[in-house]
């Protein structure tokens, strides 16, 4: 995983809330076995018509919008199925940082193991911030975030920190714990399945 | 001070424990499945890494597999590919794999309690959100990401933050078990708290209105806590979950010795503090209805659709929410519930597919036909369910009735198979999930229980069950 850089562009406003990983990913585009290539998928209902038109009432579908790598968006974002595809498809289309006044759990953890840092703020900033759709800068190391008017600080767990500025590979950091995980399965009562 | 059960489990889990941030969490059962398993068999191969544990590791396809004869060929390429990748990564990593011809095949969260792979007191994950399912055993069972799916074949552990506990008290009795069911319980559970009321928690159903309910029903509980945003859901064993797992396939030898450990030990203590409560009084509750697109978008069958100026007193949020629900669903607000037309029926999913939900929904459709507007289809939850069902001759009164009687798997809860709605097409689903274009693209889902879809394939419209003959 890439380690995460100081970001600095306009944000893209995706006023709603509780956005489902079935709009950030429709489930027809789940079938694929690679990692790669997800962007063209993402909000796929939202952004396009049947027959594959782009809709020009769609935020994404907004020219002032292409280089915009923070998406700033609503209330328990990423909410129902587990699919990480829906992180894929989010990051190859080039945001790497999203900001909402609240998660879903496993979304929120599918963020870190992709490099993309999502923040929580409160309510009334984010509301702030999808008005002035303004640019922002990112500094995850001193855990700021940098407006035309103002510093808003953010709170986030030191470990995911770490991961994200190192670009961890945080299987090769578990297997490091090989003789704890080993003397948990000796004392474990859950017998095998097989 | 006592502990919760989630914290008796999540503390006899623990491998690695650190001051601040996650804890290393033991995996004693990981279930995989052949959408969100591919990338991740690919990154232990990038990096010459193998699966821990096959042992604890079992594999099923149900996401994307056709629920039409199993004797024709998968016509969907990209499915196949899906399909024959996981049979060659179960075969490269030795894992055990229930594949599309098994008789143990069927949707993952449907084999795992019926095979007795499910254990009370156990962790248990999968690449699927609706892991909480097995919660209904007294197990701590998540969904997790890709990730997370290749962590736990690598490692069988998995790095979590320990999430808050929530008990959510049913209290009372229904008063009439038939025609108002588990999913109105937690239809109605989720109508209150909301789609985020238990995000970052694990949920510990209790109460008179949880320990009534059969194993079955209660995984239907478990399955949705995921709606309401809690990872997990509990429900503390007792003598019907010790009972229902006895004698299965995968039961292990010395359950009768575990057996008495989980009685003496898997219970919250009496002075156990949660971080959070609710409770729901059952005595009144009715058939439930989603009418918008997710699933606390719920109301009684008696009412009519909500009126968005209604939301504006919670948050202008909600209110432009609930706007954009309507014109999706294409809904005016004050239409009468039951003066909704529907044009097809889906009954299935993880949510509502096992034997105890055919045999309640058979009860509204015996010598009735479907209404000759509506396609209703069944799909039982695995091949065991569908076997027991034809055994006792549910596939007949099905059929019977018209109704689509097919193989097991996912099917239109989530449409990654030929299964679903056409654009515009409303559905009295079973499943789980309203979202847009959940069921097929422009499709319109409403979430109801097993009989409440029966009832509505019958009629054409939704109807409130307490109305039925149910004997």
């Amino acid at each position: 995983m890439d380690a995460f850089k100081k970001i600095k562009t306009i944000v893209t406003p995706l006023d709603q809330v509780n956005v489902d990983t079935d709009q950030i990913v429709p489930k027809q585009f789940l079938k694929l076995v690679q990692k790669s290539g997800f962007g063209k998928y993402l909000f796929y209902d939202w952004r396009y018509d049947s027959n594959e038109n782009q809709k020009p009432d769609f935020v994404l579908n907004d020219k002032k919008y292409k280089n915009s790598k923070i998406l700033v968006t609503g209330d328990n974002f990423g909410c129902g199925s587990s699919r990480e595809h829906a992180v894929w498809a989010l990051q190859d289309y080039g945001f790497s940082v999203i900001i909402a006044p609240s998660f879903a759990d496993i979304f929120y953890s599918n963020c870190f193991k992709n490099g993309i840092l999502p923040i929580k703020l409160d309510e009334k900033i984010v509301d702030k911030l999808i008005q002035e759709s303004g640019e922002i800068e990112v500094d995850l190391e001193n855990q700021i975030l940098i407006t035309s008017s103002e510093n808003i600080p953010f709170e986030i767990d030191p470990y995911k920190k770490k991961i994200l500025l190192e670009g961890l590979d945080d299987i090769a950091l578990t297997l490091k714990y090989e003789n704890e995980i080993r003397k948990f399965e000796k004392d474990s009562m859950i017998p095998s399945v097989l | 001070m006592g502990k919760t059960l989630f914290e008796k489990i999540w503390d006899s889990h623990v491998v690695v424990e650190k001051d601040n941030g996650p804890s290393l969490i033991y995996v004693d059962r990981h279930l995989v499945h052949e959408v969100t398993s591919p990338q991740a068999f690919d990154g232990l191969r990038m990096n010459n890494r193998k699966v821990r544990r096959p042992d604890l590791t079992i594999a099923t396809m149900d996401h994307n597999v056709p629920t039409t004869d199993r004797g024709l060929p998968i016509l969907d390429q990209t499915s196949s590919i899906q399909i024959k990748t996981l049979e060659k990564n179960c075969k490269d990593f030795g894992i055990k794999l229930f594949d599309i011809n098994s008789s143990n095949q069927g949707i993952v969260h449907v084999i795992g309690p019926q095979l007795g792979i499910t254990l009370p007191g156990s962790t248990i994950v999968c690449g699927d959100s609706h892991t909480s399912t097995h919660g209904a055993f007294g197990a701590l069972a998540f969904g997790i990401g890709t990730s997370d799916v290749e962590h736990v074949l690598a490692s069988q552990t998995i790095w979590l933050e320990k999430p808050k506990s929530f008990e959510i008290k049913v209290e009372g009795k229904r008063k009439n078990p038939h025609a108002v069911t588990a999913k109105d319980i937690i239809l109605s559970i989720i109508k209150n708290i909301g789609t985020g009321g238990g995000t970052g928690t694990v949920i510990e159903y209790s109460g008179e209105g949880i320990t009534d309910l059969s194993m079955e029903q209660r995984m239907t509980i478990c399955n949705m806590s995921i709606e309401a945003g809690a990872r997990a859901g509990l429900v503390a064993p007792d003598e019907k979950t010790f009972d229902y797992l006895r004698n299965r396939e995968y039961t292990p030898e010395n359950y009768d010795f575990l057996v008495d450990y989980w009685r003496e030990n898997l219970k919250t203590d009496s002075d156990a503090k949660f971080d959070k409560t609710y409770t729901l009084n059952i005595d009144k509750i009715v058939p439930q209805v989603s009418w918008g697109t997710n699933p606390g978008m719920t109301c009684d069958v008696t009412a009519s659709v909500p009126f968005p100026e209604d939301f504006a007193k919670d948050d202008l949020n909600q209110q432009k929410a609930a706007e954009k629900s309507l014109q999706y669903m294409n809904l005016k607000p004050g239409t009468p519930i039951t003066d909704i037309k529907i044009d097809r029926v889906f009954i299935g999913s993880c949510t509502n597919a096992r034997l105890e939900d055919l045999i309640e929904a058979s009860k509204v459709i015996k010598g009735k036909k479907v209404s000759q507007n509506v396609r209703a289809m069944v799909v039982p939850g695995s091949q065991m369910v569908k076997k027991k069902a034809e055994e006792i001759g549910l596939d007949k009164i099905f059929t019977d009735a018209n109704f689509e009687w097919r193989e097991a798997g996912c099917s239109m809860c989530l449409g990654m198979n030929p299964d679903i709605l056409s654009p515009g097409e409303r559905c009295a689903s079973t499943s789980n999930r309203n979202f847009e274009g959940r069921q097929g693209t422009g499709g319109r889902t409403h979430l109801v229980s097993p009989i409440m879809a029966a009832a509505a394939a019958i009629e054409g419209h939704f109807v409130d069950v307490r109305e039925m003959d149910l004997s």
